[in-house]
């Protein structure tokens, strides 16, 4: 008799790997999540508050400040999102979340209890272990605030870890400021924090201006000392950190030290789709937290 | 590796014994172009007359085979508020690929890289490519292929057992023990003195065949350098931006994902589609921003990912020199002239 040929299971036939990276079995594997609370921030962006179901899955799932998951609605889309809630709560996502496409249009329908798929936690995230003892700057732009709400979760919770802590955070108008209740707790804690924008309205006293002026005040006249041992984190879109980090570098704090997140349309999270990708880096991957020499080198990054 | 050499009218035999209890998919004859020649595809193969083994390149790789153009990541059964989520990796059978060229295989060996040997390998992937029995054949280089200057001319591994017809006989190197138990239901012979003395006859006889060229010497760095040239603007603009040369190319795995759902509400899928990066929406984002708006971004973009990050990540590139982008581009853009005009040395007039 003519030989078959062997029907080979590479699921199956696969050894039980040691990181989630190496793992063939949950390449396409989600969790399932509950929405358990929904909460207006402006009349466009919502925070999701988003809980693993299964006690297991919640208390093995953690991430890193800085790193993105996928969520799925099935049927109607799968998008990355980036983590804005603590890192040391387990199990538990909050996203805040503009509707501007198919999953975030469809997001403002549903109710507290609907069922959803996440999958990651993806990607690079900032290194905040490395920032003990040093100063920090945190520094968002718009919808930037929502990745870095989770290292300013991270830094208020290990207050006594950091020197100097300044949030600065710059929006087009008042109506837009995001977790403005958030604002006195910060502050509370030692935390500078300085607010601007763009354009006022009647309600608005704080300063009118570019995100890069209240900057300008907070690094002016430090010693060189301050600078060298100061961490910037910068969220926002690209033409504001090109203009902040620029700063940044005229100050000469390093530019290891400075890290941006880059905003990509992932498809996978895996490396593989390569929708994300800039130059042939993979956001998804090498990223989305980068410092700025890396930036630097990569062709149109911003 | 082992070697073996056997008589003409032993491979129709060794098909058969293959085809018997196997799924066998080979180039055939599709029809003819507008010209009469022959436009070559793979197919689904019942009958060893069917295979074409002096096919030049068909239009389309492979690639279906192991990277379907579409294909559904995962399934969903919806019931009320509640949803279960199935996924499934689109292969039941392992099957035959009967009569692979060298650039293909080396395809087959490039994409194992990224999809199976890096972080988060791909299940959809591996299940295909580890139920492929892979029959290398050789070939003749046509006037577009530049395989030669990738370093894809010859496959080193990556296949079960490869053929080569030394006129009178067919010479095959084994790689497996797969390959090696079904030769045995065939007659062979170990090769003579003689026989690899023709061996290095015919392979040094198809080296000369060669005529594109691309002249790949420090190609990433001055890739890196040229990244503001006035070259891409030219080609550019040429470039319709329609992705047929993604389509046609072995190495090109992009994708979308989109999710649909069932018109009876009661299911949902999530597939998976091949993309381009020349295609407009590429690396758009969110709320609409597209970090390459232009055509001669996302064509630049294209050749930065192939002939330098490829390289960067795995040191060789991300192209076989197959030429069936080239072949198939509707603007007539062919690698070795977007190259040959990025080094500086003409084709950009």
């Amino acid at each position: 008799m003519n030989p078959e040929l062997r029907f080979t299971d590479v699921v199956a036939e696969a050894s039980r790997p040691q990181k989630r990276k190496d793992d063939i079995r949950n390449f396409e594997y989600s969790y399932r999540a509950e929405i358990t609370s929904i909460y207006p921030l402006t009349d466009k962006e919502t925070l999701y508050r988003i809980q693993i179901v299964d006690p297991e899955e919640r208390r093995r799932f953690s991430f890193v400040p800085g790193q993105f998951i996928m969520l799925e609605m099935p049927g109607i889309d799968e998008a990355p999102f980036s983590i804005s809630s603590s890192p040391s709560i387990r199990g538990e996502v909050e996203l805040c979340i503009r509707s501007v496409g198919n999953l975030t249009d469809f997001l403002p329908r549903v109710r507290r209890g609907t069922h959803v798929g996440i999958r990651g936690p993806f990607g690079t995230g900032f290194p905040m272990q490395q920032m003990h003892g040093q100063n920090v700057l945190l520094i968002a732009g718009g919808l930037g605030l929502v990745p870095l709400r989770s290292p300013i979760a991270y830094v208020l919770e290990n207050r006594s870890h950091f020197r100097d802590v300044n949030i600065v955070y710059g929006t087009k108008s008042p109506a837009q400021l995001l977790f403005t209740y958030q604002y006195e707790m910060w502050r509370k804690d030692d935390i500078n924090m300085d607010i601007i924008v763009e354009k006022a309205d009647p309600s608005w006293k704080g300063p009118v201006g570019l995100i890069t002026d209240p900057l300008k005040d907070i690094l002016s006249g430090r010693d060189a000392e301050f600078y060298y041992n100061t961490y910037a984190i910068v969220c926002g879109p690209p033409v504001m950190f090109k203009f902040v980090c620029n700063m940044l570098n005229e100050f000469h704090i390093p530019m290891q030290k400075m890290f941006v997140s880059l905003e990509r349309r992932m498809h996978c999270g895996m490396g593989k789709c390569c929708r994300c990708n800039v130059g042939s880096t993979y956001t998804c991957l090498t990223g989305p937290v980068f410092d700025y020499w890396t930036v630097m080198n990569l062709k149109e990054a911003i | 590796m082992i070697f073996r050499v056997f008589e003409k009218e032993e491979l129709r035999q060794l098909f058969d014994i293959l085809s018997d209890h196997n799924r066998v998919v080979g180039p055939v004859e599709a029809g003819r172009d507008r010209n009469g020649r022959p436009v070559y595809a793979f197919s689904d193969v019942r009958e060893f007359n069917d295979i074409r083994l002096n096919h030049t390149v068909t239009k389309l790789p492979a690639k279906r085979y192991f990277l379907p153009f579409k294909e559904d990541l995962a399934t969903f059964t919806i019931e009320k508020d509640n949803w279960h989520k199935s996924i499934a990796y689109n292969i039941e059978r392992p099957f035959v690929l009967f009569g692979l060229h060298p650039c293909d295989i080396n395809a087959l060996n490039k994409l194992d890289k990224v999809l199976l040997h890096s972080v988060y390998p791909m299940p959809y992937y591996a299940a295909k490519r580890k139920n492929m029995f892979i029959i290398g054949l050789d070939c003749v280089p046509q006037p577009y292929c530049f395989c030669r200057s990738m370093g894809a001319d010859t496959a080193l591994h990556g296949f079960d057992m490869f053929i080569t017809d030394l006129g009178s006989r067919y010479f095959v190197e084994i790689l497996t023990d797969t390959a090696y138990n079904f030769l045995r239901h065939i007659r062979t012979e170990e090769p003579g003195e003689e026989d690899h003395i023709l061996y290095m006859k015919v392979v040094a006889e198809r080296n000369e065949k060669f005529t594109a060229h691309v002249d790949t010497t420090d190609l990433a760095k001055i890739l890196d350098m040229e990244f503001q040239s006035d070259v891409w603007k030219y080609w550019g603009d040429r470039c319709l931006a329609c992705g047929t040369c993604a389509n046609v190319c072995p190495t090109c795995y992009c994708y979308g994902v989109e999710e649909t759902v069932e018109i009876n509400l009661k299911g949902a899928r999530k597939t998976k589609m091949l993309y381009s990066c020349n295609v407009i929406d590429f690396a758009e984002v969110a709320g609409g921003h597209n970090f390459r708006p232009e055509r001669h971004t996302r064509l630049k973009y294209r050749y930065y990912h192939k002939h330098r990050g490829f390289v960067e990540a795995f040191e060789e590139s991300l192209c076989v020199g197959c030429g069936r982008c080239g072949e198939s581009c509707l603007a007539d853009i062919t690698v070795p002239e977007v190259i040959a005009s990025v080094r500086g040395s003409g084709g950009n007039e």
